[in-house]
């Protein structure tokens, strides 16, 4: 690198870099065009500005609100918003608003948890079936197709049903119906990198099937996994307050989304605030994890190019 | 005729046949385990904590808990196959009557819902894919991505509200008004066709403005879908060269996009078709527990606040061999409607 | 029409393409003018030579754009038509073979319909003559059972088949320009010579203009009047066939001495020597 690397210009350029000099410089070259190309999708910006406001809201919540999601001011039940209550309050006379940015927390809880379950789930079940082949993959995605052919709410509640209520059952039914597609796209990836030229060279210079597949393999899967789960995050947050709104999800008084539209539901012709903000909430956090995907995948998703 | 009877078909078949066997058995083992493998007691789901010693012993070997897991399942598929679900602890009733009974409201509510989303959503992906980045394919993408974020039980809620407490445009929610209960003698079940064979204009009147709601909100979630393919294929056909020798005959553009690119995009266009239509199974389970619509969604939800598992399981078996159907379905459906299907 | 004037007048054809990053000029300043007579335009692949075919039908893909000082087709000037007007124009005047029926046709349309619907969309025929016509034309393109063919997809064809029904389609309304692009590249060798022999005798009866569009040389100049040898978007040299031999553009020496010659054999072919000059503006 010389000194002009100094300067923001000597930056782009070593970025723009036709023939990178090291693995960094690569790497971050095609980060950096990657993010030229998202940042020419407004929506998609819009989309990560939602996303990073979530997490904000979830962190912060203390901050944003001086009430606890939990108080009960009975006197004051079903209050309209107004200036000192934004979005009114609910049938026990617990704020709204406070709720809602507690209920960020839960909702950012079972997107995460979802996503760390399945997706290596997903990973590797894909990748070694697409890596190894014969029968390993024909019983693995035998599997898959099974679980493929249901639909994934009906299953879901059926886990919960047999599991119990609850927000960790809710969890583990949505990560069990969930990851056979992420075993799909990455077997999909791996069939069509396992015969590279680059593979038989690192097998010929003596690297295990395990290297091969961690240090090659799933690495050059992970941007359509990662696109898939940005993209899947609004359907689990769908599905888990879907399971609220049954009362299979988060039990009360947990300020979880569906759980307070599904209280909400009996006041919704005359004080539609309870039940209608809340799902304004789940609207806009799963329209930023869609916007936020539909970009990602432009820009990660060869395929899409 | 010749496509049914050449011997690469058969084998086709055959194969189509043996994976969905395969599938079929891959459901009840699942469902199986839901049954009797993750609850920690399924005895306890059955006869209820404070049944006597004695009966608890009875109803296990009944159920043939006493045997291997094996063993057990091979009982449940027989019975299954036999139609056998068991008693519903709710109804009191024999599961598989309860389903057959409330099925056909929800298949009322699909199959209108997706009449809807088929009409509308084809010529909107088309329009978009033709009009590709400007904005009535930006209005498009926004139409369908909201309908990817809307949770189905919400826009429900909404679409109370609005339509029928504010507009009174639509009926509430249930399937017919108060005055029209038992009004139609049930042929098929299915409201709008009784009705209207039985020249009860009324009653079909009625039964509509209660439908459409319902299918509307289900029917926008599958014009999201379907109008979100048919614009990616539509726009990938258009690239074909196919379609330069139709620009190059003097067709005009109505014909080539109509007639060439989209007759090509209805042959993938049957599966999405399918796949929708079993989607829209799994939405009615929340928008008929939204509308208080009979079906087997409200069915299985009431089942499933009281513990009642052989009435879950026996309507997730239900949903599954509906969607295995229908997948089914749209298969042997392309091999027809695609010339290069052999 | 006017004996004297010529078909089709091309003068500084040019087709840009805008893309993200740059400016790509597929065409750059093209001229040449065609009567009814054979006209090769040879190039290598990216050398415009497709693009200047479809300027003349005005589908060039977007983002494409297309500028010339004079597009004019039989008095016509095909740069102001319309859009309606230009479709009368496109497969009644003018029509196209492409380089591979197995994209080219429509593959759930029989193939019969669509040469039917080529000629339904410019003669007021009912679907009776309509088809009759098309019979008719797979009758002239050598199809042992037009019938059978009218009746079968595309994927039902063999390649020489699907091409012939393809010359069968754009004939059909007889224009009085054909353009070629390609039309035997797909081809296996063996069919290549009997399409080409099809085509030959069907332009050279009705006396059409043909735009014979290839990569091949040798072909070019055995089976047209003239040849167009196009580098980089421009038009580098333009001679009769019959005197190949002369030419005088370092490229075109350069692609006749890289053809292997029965007659002469040499150790190791000559590997054609780019000069950047080529692709620069002419003195």
């Amino acid at each position: 690198m010389t000194t002009a690397a100094h300067t923001p210009e000597g930056w782009r350029e070593w970025l723009n870099a036709a023939a990178p000099r090291s693995r960094a410089q690569a790497r971050l070259g095609q980060a950096y065009q990657s993010w030229r190309g998202f940042r020419r999708n407004p929506l998609a910006i819009v989309g990560l500005c939602i996303i990073l406001g979530l997490l904000l809201v979830a962190a912060l919540a203390p901050v944003l609100t001086n009430q606890s999601p939990f108080a009960q001011e009975l006197a004051e039940r079903l209050r309209a918003p107004d200036g000192e209550h934004w979005f009114g309050m609910d049938e026990l006379g617990r704020d709204i608003f406070t709720r809602i940015i507690y209920g960020a927390r839960i909702t950012l809880m079972i997107v995460v948890l979802v996503a760390i379950i399945v997706a290596p789930v997903g990973l590797i079940v894909g990748t070694t079936a697409g890596y190894f082949g014969g029968w390993f993959d024909v019983v693995l995605m035998r599997v898959t197709d099974i679980f493929l052919a249901f639909p994934r709410l009906i299953l879901a509640l059926a886990f919960v049903s047999a599991l119990g209520p609850g927000i960790e059952n809710a969890v583990i039914a949505i990560a069990l119906t969930a990851w056979p597609p992420y075993a799909r796209i990455a077997r999909a990836e791996t069939l069509t990198i396992r015969n590279a030229d680059f593979i038989s060279a690192a097998r010929m210079s003596g690297a295990s099937s395990l290297r091969i597949l961690f240090s090659h393999v799933i690495p050059l899967c992970l941007s359509s996994v990662i696109v898939r789960v940005t993209l899947d995050m609004a359907g689990i947050i769908l599905i888990a307050a879907g399971l609220g709104f049954l009362g299979l999800g988060a039990q009360p008084p947990s300020p979880e989304w569906g759980a307070m539209i599904a209280s909400g539901r009996k006041f919704l012709l005359d004080q539609w605030w309870v039940a209608t903000l809340p799902g304004l909430a789940i609207c806009t956090v799963s329209l930023g994890f869609n916007l936020l995907g539909d970009g990602l995948r432009d820009v990660l998703d060869p395929k899409q190019q | 005729m010749k496509k049914l009877l050449s011997p690469a078909f058969a084998k086709d078949s055959t194969r189509l046949v043996l994976s969905v066997a395969l599938t079929f058995v891959g459901l009840l083992l699942v469902t199986f385990l839901i049954g009797r493998v993750v609850p920690i007691d399924p005895l306890l789901a059955a006869v209820g904590d404070r049944a006597p010693a004695e009966v608890y012993e009875r109803v296990r070997v009944e159920l043939g808990l006493d045997k291997p897991l094996w063993q057990q399942f091979w009982i449940y598929m027989v019975k299954v196959v036999q139609g056998d679900f068991g008693r519903s602890v709710l109804t009191s009733n024999v599961v598989l009557d309860d389903i057959l009974r409330v099925f056909p409201a929800t298949l009322e509510l699909a199959t209108l819902a997706t009449l809807l989303g088929v009409s509308l959503g084809v010529p909107f992906g088309v329009i978009a894919a033709v009009n590709q980045g400007r904005w009535p394919d930006q209005l498009a993408r926004v139409i369908g991505l909201l309908g990817y974020s809307v949770p189905v039980f919400w826009l429900g809620l909404m679409g109370l509200l609005l339509f029928y407490a504010k507009l009174g445009w639509v009926a509430g929610p249930g399937r017919v008004s108060v005055a029209f209960d038992d009004y139609v003698t049930p042929i098929t079940g299915v409201i709008l066709f009784d009705s209207a064979v039985q020249g009860e204009w009324e009653a079909f009147g009625d039964a509509f403005r209660h439908l459409i709601l319902p299918a509307g909100v289900l029917g926008y979630f599958s014009l999201a879908y379907i109008s979100r393919m048919t614009r990616s294929f539509m726009i990938e056909q258009l690239r074909q060269e196919y379609i330069v020798t139709a620009r190059v005959k003097g067709l005009s553009e109505a014909r080539v996009i109509w007639r060439h690119a989209l007759g090509n995009v209805m042959v993938p266009l049957i599966t999405v078709i399918a796949l929708s239509y079993g989607n829209l199974l799994e939405g009615t389970v929340l928008t008929e527990t939204v509308f208080a619509w009979p079906g087997l969604g409200l069915y299985i939800t009431n089942s499933l606040l009281s513990a009642d598992m052989n009435a879950v399981l026996g309507g997730t078996i239900m949903v599954g061999i509906v969607f295995i159907g229908i997948n089914l379905l749209s298969d042997v459906l392309y091999r027809f409607v695609d010339p290069r299907a052999k | 029409m006017n004996a004297g004037a010529p078909l089709l007048t091309v003068e500084d054809l040019r087709v840009e393409f805008q893309t993200r990053t740059q400016l790509v000029r597929a065409v750059r300043g093209v001229s040449f003018s065609l009567g009814r007579e054979k006209l090769g335009i040879v190039g290598e692949s990216g050398s415009g030579k497709s693009q200047t075919g479809r300027a003349i039908l005005r589908l060039v893909a977007p983002p494409g754009r297309v500028t010339a000082k004079k597009l004019e087709f039989d008095g016509i000037d095909l740069m102001a038509t319309g859009e309606a007007q230009m479709r009368d124009i496109r497969g009644k005047r003018i029509a196209m073979v492409l380089q591979d029926p197995k994209f080219s046709l429509n593959p759930v349309m029989t193939v019969g319909k669509q040469i039917a619907e080529a000629y339904r969309a410019h003669a007021s025929a009912d679907r009776a003559a309509a088809k009759q016509r098309a019979l008719d034309m797979l009758r002239a393109v050598k199809m042992r059972e037009p019938e059978r063919v009218y009746a079968a997809y595309p994927h039902e064809l063999s390649g020489g088949m699907g091409q012939r029904a393809m010359i069968a389609m754009m004939l059909a309304t007889e224009p009085d320009l054909l353009i070629a692009d390609e039309p035997t590249s797909a081809l296996d060798v063996t069919v290549q010579l009997q399409v080409l022999a099809i085509l030959d005798d069907l332009v050279s009866q009705r006396g059409m203009g043909l735009i014979f569009i290839s990569h091949d040389l040798n072909l070019v100049a055995s089976f047209c009047d003239r040849v167009l040898v196009m580098y980089a978007g421009r038009v580098v040299e333009s001679l009769r066939a019959s005197e190949l031999g002369q030419a005088k553009h370092s490229y075109t020496q350069g692609l006749l001495a890289a053809l292997p010659r029965i007659d002469k054999p040499v150790k190791e072919l000559v590997v054609l020597k780019r000069d950047p000059a080529w692709a620069g503006e002419r003195p």
